[in-house]
């Protein structure tokens, strides 16, 4: 589903990804971690066709990017840190737009359900710029889910969520995964990505330097083992 | 919840030719128009900004009519194009401030939609401000402003203003420095449009021969289309990272 070869990004002079290779499966739920600047959100960027690689050979459901960015686009839904809503529409008029953007069918049926799913049904009409932390994440979540994607690029969405928020959100990310999407979330969450993955990838100095899969996850060990490919 | 993401019909496809075209770009024009109906803060801006703008000319320039008649054009332009950098810098830095520009650019439609979009939305703002400038404009300096050749010019300058000042605007509004690098961009890219709106609109403002206009005239039409052309060309280019 999602295939990446000897994948470098540079801005510049300065190298965030170095040859990262990387699969997922279909179904497949990846959870990467890695400390800051690792390059975990250049890389989801890339996957999202927000940036261009600049070697390397990307591929996402057979279309690669960036020249098949258009295709990978209407099989993606991103979630990132930024809710990438309009405080000035309501809950409502935020899908209608997205809606109409990826010219998602019956329009007005899905953004019903979506809002139902998110719990946001009651506040269909207010305005997104008067909702909580929390509330724009999960409208966030139906803004992505909204065209019914196969592939899912989660970016740190927990930040900024309260314990309730975020145990919502892990509702949806379940939901999503048992559903069949591929999934890709990165987290500095160890415990919650333990949870949540079926595999964890562990991103240090540009490359995959760790892959953990369910069958050998211990969530005891994961901190340490993290830190020791993270510093060593 | 499950019916969320298990709906018979799923993946409902994104449309794609002419129609899924039109469609995105109407969907960018109404959503702007949507957002600024509840904020006003960028028609406020703008038109605040451009009555000022007049109003001080108006004092500062304690002219007679004759006169006036012959400076209505520049003072006019000169307004356009302030207020309207006020409303290119806000329009894009609305997309970018929520990472909406990212929600944009994630759209499965071809990118050029999105600069029409914002563009058309843009001119929209641009047309508002100057239908009420218009009017106040004549009733202050005594000079009749309603005449359709100029206002052909106002159409055909805002069009240009606006086509070139949305590729630029969304440059800019990838830096800190956004708020002052758009006028710096801006301004020099325009020359052509502003030198060629202000002669012909005091041509029709002077009551001169069509032939004297016209040059001006097919200067403007000449640029709209080939910056409108350039704009979608490089657009892509210019929001990539």
């Amino acid at each position: 589903m999602i295939e990446v070869r000897r994948l470098v990004k540079n801005f510049g002079l300065k190298v965030v990804l170095r040859g990262l290779e990387f699969h997922a499966e279909p179904g497949e739920f990846v959870a990467l971690l890695g400390p800051n600047g690792a390059g975990k959100t250049t890389f989801l960027r890339i996957l999202a066709s927000l940036s261009r690689p600049t070697l390397g050979e990307v591929r996402l459901a057979g279309f690669q990017l960036p020249s098949q960015a258009a295709a990978v686009r209407r099989i993606l839904g991103v979630v990132s840190h930024q809710p990438l809503l309009y405080g000035d529409l309501t809950a409502e008029e935020n899908l209608r737009f997205y809606g109409r953007m990826y010219g998602v069918s019956r329009l007005e049926s899905r953004i019903a359900d979506v809002l139902e799913m998110v719990g946001l049904s009651a506040r269909r009409r207010d305005l997104v710029r008067h909702f909580s932390r929390g509330m724009q994440q999960r409208l966030a979540i139906g803004r992505a889910i909204l065209h019914d994607p196969e592939i899912m690029l989660f970016d740190e969405p927990h930040t900024g969520l309260d314990q309730e928020a975020a145990a919502m959100l892990d509702g949806v990310l379940r939901e999503v995964a048992a559903k069949g999407r591929t999934v890709v979330m990165t987290s500095h969450d160890l415990a919650r990505a333990s949870e949540l993955a079926t595999r964890i990838d562990i991103l240090s100095k540009g490359v995959i330097a760790r892959t953990v899969t369910r069958q050998e996850l211990d969530p005891a060990a994961l901190p340490a083992l993290y830190r020791a490919v993270t510093h060593g | 919840m499950a019916e969320a993401f298990s709906r018979p019909d799923r993946a409902p496809v994104a449309h794609r030719g002419a129609r899924g075209y039109l469609r995105a770009v109407s969907a960018i024009v109404w959503k702007d128009l949507a957002a600024e109906m509840r904020s006003r803060e960028l028609l406020g801006a703008m038109l605040v900004f451009a009555l000022v703008v007049i109003l001080i000319f108006n004092f500062a320039l304690e002219l007679d009519i004759r006169t006036r008649e012959t400076i209505t054009s520049g003072v006019l332009w000169v307004t356009f194009t302030f207020a309207g950098t006020l409303g290119l810098s806000r329009s894009m830095a609305i997309e970018k401030d929520r990472g909406c520009l990212d929600g944009l650019l994630l759209a499965p439609v071809d990118r050029s939609a999105l600069y029409f979009g914002k563009a058309l939305g843009n001119l929209v703002f641009m047309l508002i401000v100057e239908a009420i400038v218009l009017p106040v404009y004549s009733v202050l300096y005594n000079v009749n402003l309603l005449q359709p050749g100029l206002l052909l010019v106002i159409a055909l300058g805002s069009i240009g203003y606006v086509t070139v000042g949305t590729l630029l605007a969304s440059m800019a509004v990838q830096a800190r420095t956004r708020d002052v690098l758009l006028p710096i961009l801006l301004f020099p890219v325009i020359i052509p449009v502003l030198v060629a709106a202000v002669k012909a609109s005091n041509g029709f403002l002077q009551g001169l021969e069509m032939a004297e206009i016209w040059p001006w005239l097919n200067l403007l039409i000449g640029y709209d289309v080939i910056f409108a052309a350039v704009a979608l060309m490089v657009f892509d280019y210019v929001v990539e990272e």
